[in-house]
């Protein structure tokens, strides 16, 4: 583990012009702490993994078998989860699939506005290495060098089972206290934006989007 | 409605037609000088019944050393369809806007002046981002610029990782006795 | 002929600029619309696109040809069979190959099975773009059924990669026809309760009726085509005048409408699917039950298409749907333009009827144009 510390000073937001950097937050984010008493965690972890709250946002061709998953046939409300349109209410990121730089962008833009505790599912083979679009000039080729990943659900297309498997995963890692990906992003702040902004070069954006 | 063939003779008259090639029953191409394209397409739409404009792209003939445009044009009536080319020299690429002739294509004109770099003087929104967001490289589709090696540049370096590396990770899932040195027992 | 939206004084304070998508549930994919609104009008919209753009055309430039047949699918994510079809379409012209006729009568079944699974969603987002969420739950969850029978033949449920060039990859597997013909029923069935459903619902008639006409006279300046075009009155279709596969000799009714609404182009396009019903069942009971599905091919490997270039077409669910392919005898594509029907729908047509509609009209507005963005950006 990389052991940069987040307390670093405050962030320099050179994307935005100077009178916009008055209206943003220069503040670093902080890790999460657990609660000192194990048991209430891990209550507190069972309570999380069974209302996980997905953004809607089809980010890839992974999205469209999110349609069958929510309705009739597959139904995945009954395992506690559904779709939010905002990402203020939602606590799963679904990158459905390969992530162009473009959509990268608001990707960040949106896992930074999400409250934590939050998580990432990555659809498909592309956010793992490319996939097919390995040689493509504007996808990116591994996903967690930009973002902190939870899961990966394989396959191209992955089917709504796999996804329903999916997502027990997830709780199960949830309820054992694995699913860290929001910690680790913190904790790697620095390293995951140098990341960012290596492969974003229109970076007009705050650091952080609170 | 005339031939295809006998309708190209007769603009050949005032418009230097050369390379008509039919490809099938009803697609034709042929090729015409930059200069006059513009004032045939719009003969073409407004006298010969073309009044479909398909779509507008480009080829790359680097070592040629020039760009193909291909407009197609579509008649409903006849069902046949026209390919028309018009040649342009790679470097500094500029042909005039047809965005008065059909509205669709300003988009594809910039489109062009994003992936090629061909720049159609007066076409609207002709320099904002269409695909592409903050590139600093060439314009992709031009042969130049290897895909490959950029990807493999900008999208493949690992350094200062300290989180799961889901390679090393399925390497020690599935191996776990695994070492990089090698064994001393030689099995 | 372009002609700009009036420009606005964004400084006067009447207006708001208002950014609908990318993250946006009432867009059409990953998407945008920049609006500037007046009050709840809108005065002006900019469609930004790209947000999925991988490069095909360039990834396509560096495969050899049967490396390019797995990847044109994911071009249109929830309708890929027409982009198998077309490529297979474009290089065997170019490279002399006939297919044979039991692999046309499996292509033309495959085609309007996704064409009836794409409409299907299609009713669904209408609905849900009205307030009819119920619709949504139907349709896709028979959508379903569908990818079913795909798997069925082709081993994938949403990118089959099943028409490949010189035929197709397997023969229809035992007792498709009657598994097929039930899934037809069902669906059917399932049309005549959405008919109640949507189309007598005063809600959805009130709110569609008038939204974003589309005059005459644009249709062809716009590049307009398919059931956009139809709704507009316009008797074009591809499958009618340029017969491609066997729809030379399938009966079905061309759909026409003069409102060219949405309320219209909704109607088309639930018509066209009892029409696409119809032509399934002539398919399954006429197709050649046995025969080779697949042409003598060169060694793929070394697989070296004489130069040349040509366009195919093929009618799908939005419009024209075409392949340019160039080849320069080589065995790698010279230049490859995927004619997408969004591409004219999404950007130039929808700037333009967004202006003067409401905010919460705008999504209905982009579903009833019936967009796919992947096509779009490629």
């Amino acid at each position: 583990m990389d052991t940069q510390k987040y307390a670093l000073g405050p962030l320099l937001n050179e994307g935005l012009s100077a009178e916009d950097r008055d209206l943003f937050s220069d503040a670093r984010p902080v890790p999460y702490e657990p609660y000192p008493v194990a048991v209430v965690e891990k209550f507190v972890n069972w309570v999380r993994a069974n209302s996980l709250w997905l953004l809607a946002f089809g980010t890839g061709c992974g999205a469209v078998e999110l349609n069958p998953l929510m309705t009739a046939r597959f139904d995945a409300y009954r395992m506690g989860v559904q779709m939010r349109p905002t990402p203020r209410q939602s606590s799963v990121f679904i990158i459905g699939g390969y992530a162009s730089v473009k959509t990268l962008k608001r990707i960040i833009r949106s896992y930074e506005q999400m409250q934590g505790p939050k998580f990432v599912v990555c659809l498909g083979i592309c956010p793992i290495n490319g996939g097919m679009y390995w040689d493509s000039y504007n996808t990116v080729n591994k996903f967690d060098e930009y973002l902190p990943v939870d899961l990966y659900i394989t396959g191209c297309m992955p089917r709504p089972e796999v996804l329903m498997a999916g997502v027990l995963e997830l709780k199960k890692k949830i309820m054992e206290g694995r699913a860290d990906g929001a910690n680790r992003y913190v904790e790697n702040f620095d390293w995951y934006k140098a990341n960012q902004k290596r492969v974003i070069k229109d970076w007009n954006m705050p650091d952080y989007n609170w | 409605m005339a031939n295809p063939i006998e309708l190209l003779q007769r603009f050949g008259k005032n418009f230097a037609i050369s390379e008509i090639h039919e490809q099938k029953a009803d697609l034709t191409f042929f090729k015409v000088p930059k200069e006059q394209a513009v004032r045939l397409l719009r003969e073409l739409r407004d006298d010969a019944g073309y009044t479909h404009l398909a779509f507008l792209t480009n080829i790359d003939w680097i070592e040629k050393g020039i760009f193909t445009l291909t407009y197609m044009l579509h008649n409903y009536d006849a069902r046949h369809s026209l390919g028309m080319h018009v040649d342009l020299e790679r470097d500094n690429a500029e042909m005039q806007s047809i965005h008065g002739l059909w509205a669709q294509a300003a988009t594809y004109q910039r489109e062009l002046r994003e992936m090629y770099g061909i720049r159609f003087p007066g076409s609207p929104r002709l320099d904002e981002d269409f695909c592409l967001e903050g590139w600093d490289q060439i314009p992709p589709m031009r042969k130049e610029f290897d895909t490959a090696a950029f990807s493999l540049e900008r999208f493949y370096s690992r350094e200062g990782r300290g989180t799961e590396d889901p390679r090393e990770h399925m390497k020690g899932l599935l191996y776990p006795t695994h070492t990089d040195e090698p064994s001393s027992g030689g099995q | 002929m372009f002609e700009p939206n009036p420009p606005v004084d964004l400084s006067s304070g009447k207006y708001l600029k208002l950014w609908q998508g990318p993250q946006h549930p009432g867009i059409t994919g990953n998407m945008s619309l920049e609006l500037t609104t007046c009050g709840d009008e809108v005065v002006d919209c900019k469609t930004h696109v790209g947000y999925l753009h991988r490069g095909f055309e360039k990834l396509m430039e560096r495969r050899t040809f049967i490396q390019n047949f797995p990847i044109v699918c994911r071009i249109a994510v929830p309708e890929p069979t027409f982009n198998e079809y077309l490529y297979a379409a474009v290089v065997e012209e170019l490279a002399g190959i006939q297919s044979p006729e039991r692999a046309e009568w499996i292509r033309t079944l495959n085609l309007e099975l996704m064409r009836l699974a794409s409409y299907l969603m299609w009713l669904g987002g209408i609905g849900a773009a009205f307030g009819q969420s119920t619709v949504y739950q139907w349709t896709v969850t028979h959508r379903d059924y569908i990818l079913d029978l795909f798997e069925e033949m082709t081993g994938a449920r949403v990118y089959h990669m099943y028409i490949v060039p010189g035929g197709v990859r397997g023969r229809l597997p035992e007792g498709f026809e009657g598994r097929c013909h039930e899934v037809l029923n069902r669906v059917e069935k399932l049309l005549r309760d959405v008919e109640k459903v949507l189309f007598n619902n005063v809600v959805f008639k009130a709110r569609t009726k008038g939204l974003g006409h589309i005059p005459r006279e644009m249709v062809d300046p716009y590049g307009i085509t398919g059931p956009n075009q139809r709704a507009a009155g316009f008797a074009r279709d591809l499958r009618k005048d340029a017969p491609y596969l066997v729809y030379d000799q399938l009966e079905f009714d061309l759909i026409t409408a003069t409102e060219s609404d949405t309320y219209a182009r909704a109607w088309v396009r639930y018509q066209e699917m009892h029409q696409g019903i119809r032509m399934l069942r002539q398919c399954l009971d006429r197709m050649p039950k046995d025969g080779p599905f697949q042409a003598r091919m060169p060694n793929v490997l070394h697989w070296q298409v004489p130069a040349g270039e040509t366009y195919a077409k093929a009618e799908c669910t939005r419009g024209e749907y075409g392949y340019y392919l160039v080849t320069d005898g080589s065995e790698y594509v010279r230049r490859v333009h995927v004619r997408g029907p969004s591409y004219t729908h999404a950007i130039a047509l929808m700037e333009k009827l967004a202006v003067g509609t409401n905010i919460a009209d705008i999504a209905g507005l982009m579903v009833s144009l019936h967009t796919y963005p992947p096509e779009i950006e490629r």
